[in-house]
């Protein structure tokens, strides 16, 4: 028998049974549009993390100081201070492709201006940091290479910090305590908002390091130092060279741990998009099992409908319907439900990720990918759901099948 | 060789196994029916009329003999093979008409064709089942469900669904057992205009009132035929119809 004959008698037998229809179907339709919604949900944040990782700059190799391993006592990154300045002075010298070194101190301490004070972050850094970061000025000039060198009381501040501080009174030129020493602002940058781990990076004052180092942190070791290369694809050798350079530099001998960690940015996001690619698995994961009852549903209502349906078979196989006819047609009756079920799936699917995007301020991203493998998925589902009724029903003896009450 | 015999059964049997007894429902049936007959096959129950009538209708093949329809051995066919005959060559009515629920008339006339050789548009689909059923006496009906027609017009339209192929053979299995007298005269009345059109119908039934509008009468018993003779004092449908139609008049 042809295709489209069956196609019309499939629909014919699904349009009778209109409410049974979309009461399967929407098995289907709750499965894929969860799935489609929480992936969607998941890759968004994943987008998120990879942006706020490309947000600390291109191309960025970050050694932070301290050992992993320390005579059998591990310090934690930045804990031992085992970066110097000179380690800095020489990566900037001696290895290829570098284009822009920032000395890192850290602290957190409290800041004061007029009657006002605030708990904020305090980052000495390199002139070079803000081309690292890529982190461009809202209004004023950044300090120089000449501030750093003389150790400047000048000092960059965040829009948080600023509003905390200054309220709406302008900033620039102004005076900030840190620590009792004053401080001029020359610059506010522009706000950058939440990190992916929640912290507000618009709370920080960022000064020459020198500065940080003599006044505020006190000591004369760094905690980090930022190096960008030109290149991507000299990310590697440079990282090498770095660590080659650093263990030559701190006299460790081979065999011996580094006392310090290298890290470039592509390793970074890695770690980071490693978390949420396990919450977007785990999230599709749980839609999935969705998906697995809806098809069980559509079997089950089409083993019912097998049942329900035998006199109609007999009659069909009486007036010559073959097996084969029967089968093709409980196969696309299933396919049918699971297929419109797919696409209206995808389509609430779509919906329900952008309403959470929209209302909880969270990023969602449909790929065409997903919406493909989410509508494959469910044409395999009516696939394998529906051939065991659709058998059963061509196996039919057609004497039985006419007398069955 | 036929020499019009449009079915011809030569020593059928047919032999059921139910465990470890085997049941011989019909053992050893010849019979030639000719094209243009009108015959009907009566029997008490299990005297094997449904089972011979199974095999009539190509539902199923007998155990040994030969089975000619319309000059084709069909008796060695298989599952498929038997599907499209039954398709090209022959038109079923039922007892309890089998019409699709929640079907209009016309969709389920229209069923064999879906089924058949030719591919055919929805629009030829409905001419041919409109023309079919206008046919019968249902014109205006074919949008109707079977829930929305009495048992007499439902049987019309099992009638029309067995007709849409222009089949050699109409085989009816107790046309009339769910139906009151009066309606049984009318579907009988219709199975006489049919073969007066020269379409041949072999009928299952056991009452002897309604074989008496066929031209001939095969009686089985036991699996085999007991009787086969011509009817002689035929009841014609629509003087039947008149006759009652006159005794109600006279009666108001």
């Amino acid at each position: 028998m042809r295709v489209g004959a069956t196609f019309n008698v499939a629909f014919r037998a699904l349009r009778r049974n209109k409410m049974r229809s979309v009461l399967t179907a929407l098995g289907i339709i709750i499965g894929v549009g969860a799935v489609i919604a929480m992936v969607g949900i998941g890759n968004g944040a994943k987008s998120q993390v990879e942006q706020q990782i490309a947000s600390l700059g291109q191309n960025i190799i970050i050694i932070s100081s301290g050992s992993t391993t320390s005579s059998g006592i591990r310090t934690g990154w930045g804990g031992a201070g085992t970066l110097k300045i000179e380690d800095a002075e020489a990566i900037r010298r001696e290895v290829a492709g570098v284009t822009a070194v920032s000395e890192e101190v850290i602290s957190t301490t409290q800041v004061a201006a007029g009657n006002q004070n605030w708990f904020t972050r305090i980052y000495g850094e390199s002139a070079d940091y803000f081309d690292i970061r890529q982190w461009p000025l809202a209004d004023g000039a950044p300090f120089t290479a000449q501030d750093v060198r003389s150790a400047n009381k000048v000092c960059v501040i965040g829009q948080t910090t600023a509003t905390q501080v200054f309220g709406n009174e302008n900033p620039l030129g102004q005076i900030l305590r840190v620590k009792n020493v004053p401080f001029t602002v020359t610059a506010i940058l522009n706000p950058k908002g939440l990190s992916v781990q929640g912290v507000d990076q618009d709370d920080i004052v960022i000064m020459p390091y020198s500065s940080a180092m003599k006044r505020v942190v006190g000591g004369t070791t760094l905690r980090n130092i930022n190096v960008q290369v030109a290149d991507a694809s000299q990310l590697g050798v440079a990282q090498q060279q770095i660590v080659d350079l650093l263990r030559q530099r701190h006299n460790i001998r081979a065999g011996r741990d580094d006392d310090f960690t290298v890290r470039n940015q592509q390793e970074i996001a890695d770690a980071a998009t490693a978390t949420t690619d396990v919450m977007t698995g785990l999230l599709g994961a749980i839609a999935g099992v969705s998906l697995v009852v809806g098809g069980i549903g559509i079997m089950n209502i089409m083993l019912v409908s097998v049942t329900e349906r035998t006199r109609e078979i007999g009659t069909r196989m009486a007036v010559g319907a073959r097996g084969r006819d029967i089968l093709t047609q409980f196969l696309i009756e299933a396919i049918s439900l699971s297929c419109v079920g797919g696409i209206l799936g995808i389509i609430i699917g779509i919906a329900a990720a952008k309403t959470i995007a929209i209302t909880r301020h969270w990023p969602a991203l449909i790929s065409p990918m997903s919406i493909f493998a989410a509508f494959a998925v469910s044409a395999l589902v009516g696939i394998f759901f529906g051939f065991y009724p659709a058998r059963k029903a061509a196996a039919l003896d057609p004497i039985e099948a006419l007398r069955y009450e | 060789m036929n020499n019009g015999a449009v079915v011809r059964l030569i020593d059928v049997r047919k032999t059921y196994r139910t465990g470890d007894v085997d049941v011989h429902a019909v053992r050893g049936v010849s019979l030639d029916i000719a094209r243009g007959e009108f015959v009907a096959l009566m029997g008490a129950s299990g005297s094997g009329k449904s089972t011979l009538m199974n095999v009539l209708g190509c539902l199923d093949r007998p155990t040994s003999g030969q089975y000619f329809l319309d000059g084709n051995d069909v008796s060695s066919l298989d599952r498929d093979q038997l599907a499209d005959i039954r398709n090209r060559k022959l038109g079923f009515v039922f007892q309890n008409f089998n019409l699709l629920p929640r079907t209009t008339a016309r969709e389920n006339v229209e069923l064999p064709l879906l089924y058949g050789e030719n591919r055919l548009t929805n629009a030829q689909l409905r001419e041919r089942a409109d023309r079919v059923l206008a046919a019968v006496g249902l014109q205006g009906r074919e949008d109707h469900h079977p829930s929305q027609l009495s048992g007499g017009q439902q049987q019309r339209v099992a009638i029309a669904r067995a007709l849409i192929n222009e089949p050699e053979v109409i085989l009816a299995d107790e046309p009339t057992g769910n139906l009151d007298s009066r309606t049984s005269i009318e579907i009988m009345s219709i199975f006489q205009q049919l073969n007066e059109q020269g379409i041949t119908v072999v009928m299952v039934t056991h009452e002897p009132d309604i074989a008496r509008y066929a031209k001939r009468n095969v009686m089985m018993r036991d699996g085999v035929v007991r009787d086969d003779f011509t009817v002689t004092e035929r009841f014609e449908g629509t003087r039947e119809l008149e006759q009652i139609r006159s005794t109600s008049d006279e009666a108001s």
